[in-house]
């Protein structure tokens, strides 16, 4: 036993005791790993766990107290044995390495080499956790994204330094967006500087061989740095891995200057993590099961973007998590969207019709849109367009709702011409094929060519100059 | 700050960590721990164990560090410097931490919440010999352009004092002496311009007083339909895309209080920003001045620590409080409540306590209840009135209203403003259901309409009320049999309303005159449409066809109205209705001769 001299020891000893090991643990359970009898281990500490067989994992510590410290084992627990285990306290949390020569190259979660090779050496280590940006050191976000994809560009711009999530769910083609997203991003008026940071949380293999091959294809695997925390890898290390990239994605953004995408899939993976390691811990759950914190954790996650006055990059933030069963009101798409400066949903029933990208426009939003668009950044008539699309097509779902109960042919000669614009705008404006890179300017001519289906006065969001401009019906 | 050592670690586990060896250590007590100087607060005692909320991240903290404690509660710094400042949850100022820190927050910073340095001009309003007491104002200020900070006597200090000392008309610095009272009995209290206040304690009034005064926002779908009162409490609960921050962002911009804190309680960041980067800019239409220069702002950022967000309410209302007491209208925004109740949550949890509704702390009422029962139009110490508005955003997970810091916070406020999910998705501004909201001032600020010379106001709204009472329920029969169905009497209450719908209640926050709407004109434009339903309805029974009405280009007016006619230019809505009365006796006389 330590006596209690021990745990008085002052600053300076505590120094000494740093990097101290220790065999013995006096629990296993699950990724969990008891300590007794240590020396005063600090809250959040990394730690070096060396199995019986001589491998090292890592952990990190959950919760410390003078009995006992509570580890968690990023790599799992396999293998471990009670007398067998020793432990290695480093006295500091959790760090990254980071360097720009990461991009181009697979790490895991962790941030270590996962294609075999060593990775560059970097003398700057920086804590994972991140701390908060200062919110008057920060830039509001304002320059426009061209995604190349209309109802995005047209209806929820993707500003530089936005978060904007994917809502989708399984077997829908977010990956694909995703994929486009990355191929055709471009600022307008300028050629910038991007880089690409991408975490895998959970998802399988081919999931990331496809996003693989695409960025090889497009020739942009060289400004990729990717952390893949597959499937089969231990579901703790994917509670790491968004943290990990994202410090290099800072690291790039706002020591190197460049515009960095980071591309997250699957939100809902990490958020499944979290609830295991919570469980196990025997914590008292919130909403179905997940634990009280998530919307923190969350929030240290989605809010590492932005940018920052006086600095020239930014973070841009696409994370993509499938809704369980659908279900927009489920616990992490909702505490994502109270966090995140919009969404963009998926809908099955439009998938299930072969649109492409199936996004249901009135559920999604961009809360960044209004201040990048109009007169000087996308085109002056963007701002109403948008706002009447939105109007028109909200109108749609009305006329569709009483056309399945009165019939088609029941409906006024305006509410057909609502089904015509609907259907328009669901085939012409929204669809387009994968390959397909739509300017705005293109983009908003094909809004006007949907809504010069309705008679003039139905317009009410847009000016009579906008009408006389570019009206066509 | 002379700090003693009141204990040890013993347990840390996320924010929450649990000492030992306390000693004379006092629930709530302000402590910092370890050789990092980590922000706490003492929440909880049991023999010689404390359980403590820290106010940073605990990374490092290890068992065994010490923990000192600075002998007061958790408290807010009031003087001049207030006003135009941006602080976190527990009222550290921003901008200086920037300074100390860069861009980043890092650990252990700190920096008091007002200039120390500052030189301020003292204008004394009493002399020696006066008599005063806790709360009598002493002297003025000028703190900013806009406002008039009044230099009062702590609220703490006790019963009837006289001033035994007072300096001259000069310039100050916070901490200097201003004034000394005594009570002649050997009580005696250096007075200065800066106070300290234990932010989770009211500050102390003479009386409550009625609301029946509006306070008025320029939106029309508010001060029409749901008026809510100075001193009067609201919610606005509404799903995430429901546009509560727009809403609570155009109040703050334009409602008529002379102060303003808003409270960005796990807010986003970049919002926060755009927060920041706007309201230097925007003028405030009343006084020609930078609205920053009648704001404070909390930002407290949702990925900045847990219990900074649990604080900064109370920090928030602390200071409007201080505000009121000086006689001011305070209108406090915080946004949002749900944020600050899943803080409580969290904490809660990581206390180990028992949970009651869905893993909330079964006080989450009780709590709720004490922060909303901080507002109130009240009789100041020093004499004066002055009143706190709260307007509460709430974001009910799914935009489900059963859940229980909506449901909570329905049972201690008394008007609501509920968001519409359909509404904000057609982009119907604001999305404030009239439907679900409810407002119990509407009776009591009655007479204020009056006075103004707007009678018609309570008789227009409750005949517009009544068109949407009937308006759901039409709409529910065209829902099963279409339109077609209803005679045309009915018909054109639908049309009625739905012009109604985009002609008042939308508002664009962005048109340069939309956004806001003098009393004057909310009045008149309601006045023209109910005309409009009067004189449309006469028509129909004579038999005009509604599609003949509908085609009227004075209803293309009516709709254009919010963004063609300005605040000074209200008469313009007078010819409308001349013009609408025209067309409509036109129209009519076809019909009369046959």
């Amino acid at each position: 036993m330590m006596n209690s001299d021990e745990k008085l020891l002052k600053e300076s000893d505590k120094a000494l005791l740093r990097g101290r090991q220790y065999t013995g643990a006096s629990r296993i359970d699950g990724p969990l790993v008891y300590m007794r009898n240590t020396h005063p281990v600090g809250y959040g500490e990394l730690v070096e766990i060396i199995a019986p067989d001589g491998s090292i994992r890592s952990g990190q510590v959950l919760d410390t107290s003078d009995d006992a410290v509570c580890v968690q084992c990023f790599e799992g627990t396999d293998g471990l044995s009670l007398p067998g285990t020793r432990m290695h306290f480093l006295g500091e949390p959790l760090t990254l390495g980071v360097t720009e020569k990461m991009l181009g190259r697979v790490m895991n979660g962790l941030g270590k080499s996962r294609d075999g090779a060593a990775l560059p050496s970097s003398s700057d280590e920086r804590d994972v956790n991140g701390v908060a940006m200062n919110p008057t050191a920060r830039e509001y976000p304002r320059d426009f994204i061209q995604t190349g994809i209309s109802v995005i560009d047209g209806m929820m711009t993707l500003i530089q330094g936005q978060k904007l999530p994917i809502f989708s769910g399984n077997g829908m083609d977010h990956n694909q967006l995703a994929a486009q997203i990355v191929r055709q991003a471009k600022v307008r008026g300028g050629k910038s500087d991007f880089a690409i940071v991408f975490a895998a949380m959970g998802v399988k293999y081919d999931v990331a061989k496809y996003f693989i091959d695409s960025f090889e294809e497009t020739g942009v695997l060289d400004n990729v740095a990717m952390f893949l925390s597959l499937a089969d890898d231990p579901s703790l290390e994917r509670t790491i891995t968004p943290k990990t990239a994202l410090t290099l994605a800072e690291h790039l953004a706002f020591d190197k200057g460049k515009q960095v995408l980071v591309i997250m899939t699957d939100m809902t993976n990490y958020c499944e993590s979290l609830r295991e390691i919570s469980t196990q811990r025997g914590e008292i759950p919130s909403r179905k099961g997940y634990p009280g914190y998530m919307y923190s954790s969350l929030a240290e996650i989605y809010e590492r973007s932005g940018k920052l006055i006086g600095r020239s990059g930014s973070i841009t933030q696409l994370p993509i998590l499938t809704m369980p069963n659908d279900d927009i009101s489920h616990p992490i798409p909702d505490l994502t969207g109270y966090i995140t400066e919009g969404q963009i949903v998926f809908n099955r029933d439009m998938h299930g019709r072969g649109i492409y990208p199936p996004i249901n426009a009135l559920s999604s939003l961009s809360r960044l849109m209004k201040d990048g668009i109009g007169e000087g950044m996308t085109r002056d008539d963007h701002p109403h367009l948008s706002n009447q699309l939105f109007a028109s097509y909200s109108k749609v779902q009305e006329v569709r709702n009483l056309a399945s109960v009165i019939g088609e042919e029941e409906l006024t000669e305006l509410d057909h011409k609502y089904m015509e614009f609907g259907e328009f705008f669901e085939r012409k404006f929204v669809s387009q094929g994968f390959d397909e890179d739509r300017s705005i300017e293109e983009t908003l001519d094909k809004g006007w060519e949907a809504l010069s289906i309705l008679p003039a006065e139905e317009l009410q969001r847009l000016t009579e100059e906008e009408i006389e401009a570019h009206y066509r019906g | 700050m002379q700090e003693r050592i009141v204990g040890r670690v013993k347990r840390v586990n996320g924010p929450v960590l649990t000492a030992k060896g306390i000693g004379d250590a006092k629930m709530m007590e302000l402590v910092h721990v370890s050789e990092l100087k980590i922000v706490g607060e003492i929440v909880k005692l049991n023999g010689d164990e404390a359980t403590i909320q820290v106010y940073e991240d605990a990374t490092g903290i290890a068992p065994g560090d010490n923990i000192y404690g600075s002998g007061m509660s958790l408290s807010a710094e009031l003087g001049p410097g207030l006003i135009g400042n941006i602080y976190d949850g527990i009222q550290r100022p921003l901008e200086e931490l920037r300074t100390l820190s860069g861009d980043f927050i890092s650990k252990g910073i700190a920096a008091p919440a007002i200039d120390h340095d500052k030189v301020w001009h003292f204008v004394p309003s009493v002399s020696v010999g006066d008599k005063v007491r806790g709360g009598s104002i002493i002297g003025r200020v000028q703190e900013t352009e806009r406002v008039e900070h009044r230099v009062m006597i702590p609220p703490a200090a006790k019963g009837e004092l006289t001033v035994v000392n007072m300096v001259q008309e000069g310039d100050y610095k916070v901490d200097d002496q201003l004034a000394v009272v005594s009570d002649g009995k050997g009580y005696t209290e250096i007075v200065t311009m800066v106070q300290r206040w234990p932010i989770r304690v009211p500050r102390p009034v003479q009386d409550h007083m009625d609301l029946g005064t509006p306070l008025i926002t320029g939106l029309r779908v508010i001060d029409t339909l749901f008026p809510l009162s100075k001193g009067g409490t609201v919610a606005i609960p509404g799903g995430f895309g429901t546009g509560k921050t727009m809403t609570q962002h155009s109040i703050a911009q334009w409602c008529d209080a002379d102060i303003i804190v808003y409270i960005g309680c796990g807010e986003r960041g970049n919002e926060m920003t755009d927060v920041l980067r706007e309201f230097p800019h925007l003028i405030d239409p009343r006084t020609g001045l930078s609205l920053m220069q009648r704001t404070i702002l909390i930002a407290n950022t949702s990925n900045m620590p847990v219990s900074a967000r649990e604080a900064s309410i109370y920090t928030g209302i602390t200071m409007a409080e201080y505000y009121r007491d000086m006689g001011y209208n305070v209108a406090i925004m915080a946004d949002s409540t749900s944020r600050w109740a899943e803080a409580l949550r969290e904490l809660s949890g990581r206390m180990e306590e028992m949970p009651a509704e869905e893993g909330f702390p079964a006080y989450l009422p009780t709590r709720i209840a004490q922060f909303y029962e901080r507002a109130g139009h009240m009789k100041t110490l020093s004499g004066g009135e002055g009143s706190v508005s709260v307007i509460g955003a709430v974001s009910p997970p799914g935009g489900d209203f059963s859940e229980p810091v909506t449901q909570h916070t329905k049972r201690f406020v008394r008007a609501f403003w509920g968001l519409d999910r359909s509404l904000a998705s057609a982009r119907h501004y604001p999305a404030i259901s009239w439907t679900e909201s409810y407002s119990e001032y509407v009776d009591e600020v009655k007479a204020w309409w009056n006075s103004q010379s707007q009678d018609r106001w309570f008789d227009n709204r409750r005949r517009i009320m009544e068109l949407l009472q009937k308006e759901v329920r039409l709409q529910q029969i065209v829902k099963l049999v279409g339109p077609d169905a209803l005679p045309d009497s009915q018909n054109f209450i639908l049309e009625v309303c739905s012009l109604f719908k985009t002609a008042f209640l939308q508002q664009n926050a962005f048109d340069e005159i939309d956004r806001y709407c003098s009393i004057d004109k909310q009045v008149r434009m309601l006045s023209v449409i109910l005309r409009y339903y009067d004189l449309g309805s006469d028509a129909i029974a004579k038999g005009v066809p509604l599609v003949k009405i509908r085609r009227m280009q004075v209803v293309q007016d009516i709709a254009r109205m919010r963004f063609n006619v300005s605040n000074d230019r209200c008469d313009e809505i007078d010819k409308i209705e001349l013009k609408l009365e025209r067309s409509m006796m036109q129209l009519g006389s076809l019909y009369d001769e046959q």
